[in-house]
């Protein structure tokens, strides 16, 4: 029952905003995430899988009543799928006010390159 | 206490997300000014002793920030420059907010706006007006 509450609790998340832009050297990547301090974020790549976590960290005064919400959820999630050109043990983030910004590059197998066809 | 509790209204946030996901799916944007919600999104609360606002304004210089109070209105205004998009480059997602904001929220009336402050960290405004001490509840002794 508890792992069905985590795994329900889990389906639970802010989907942060993101822009995506590609170059030849890779791609950029741009996320919102206000209130997760950094040491909350969590990128995790997982074969192809890139997942993008965060926590708020925010500590709210004792006994508040909520008059108005938006943001009703203390956590963001977001997944995106890689392709095989990006080199993904080659990322690189940068975090600052809250907005994350990640690189990855593409591999070097990816360049263009020249592919010469055989005929039998 | 944790912001669970603060906050449970998980229901609202699933409808939310779906909509947003049919929103995007299917490309329509129901009113004249786009999507319904405002730019920041914005928590407000209160306790006895004062009015807490959240305000989720991520990427920006704090100095550029721009918070008023004024005839029992707070104002939150200020600027987000999208980044420049180089020559070579394709933009394949773009869904952060970008231009000028403004946002208002109506204050209670027994709010002490000289005694306001407010701290930026993490993108996440916060703004705290105390209530005037008088209107606090207050046990009044029987003898």
């Amino acid at each position: 029952m508890s792992n069905v509450k985590a795994e329900a609790e889990k389906e639970n998340a802010i989907i942060p905003p993101v822009d995506v832009v590609e170059d030849s050297k890779g791609i950029v990547l741009y996320a919102d995430f206000p209130g997760v301090p950094k040491e909350k974020l969590d990128i995790h790549v997982e074969g192809e899988t890139l997942t993008l976590e965060g926590e708020m960290g925010l500590v709210m005064p004792e006994g508040m009543e909520a008059i108005h919400v938006d943001i009703d959820l203390p956590r963001y999630r977001r997944v995106f799928t890689l392709s095989s050109e990006l080199d993904s043990g080659k990322i690189s983030a940068e975090f600052s006010h809250g907005v994350l910004k990640l690189f990855i590059p593409k591999a070097e197998h990816a360049q263009p390159r020249k592919i010469s066809v055989q005929v039998s | 206490m944790g912001y669970r509790n603060l906050f449970p209204r998980e229901i609202f946030a699933e409808l939310e997300r779906i909509q947003r996901d049919m929103d995007r799916n299917i490309g329509r944007s129901p009113s004249i000014r786009g999507p319904s919600k405002g730019y920041p999104a914005m928590n407000v609360g209160t306790t006895s002793g004062s009015v807490e606002i959240y305000a989720f304004v991520p990427g920006l210089e704090p100095s550029s920030l721009d918070v008023q109070i004024e005839k029992g209105m707070l104002s939150i205004s200020g600027e987000r420059n999208a980044d420049a998009v180089p020559e070579g480059t394709t933009v394949h997602i773009s869904e952060r907010f970008s231009g000028k904001f403004r946002r208002l929220v109506s204050l209670p009336e027994d709010i002490d706006s000289g005694k306001a402050s407010a701290s930026y960290r993490d993108g996440l405004l916060h703004v705290s007006v105390p209530r005037r001490e008088a209107v606090l509840p207050r046990r009044i002794e029987v003898h």
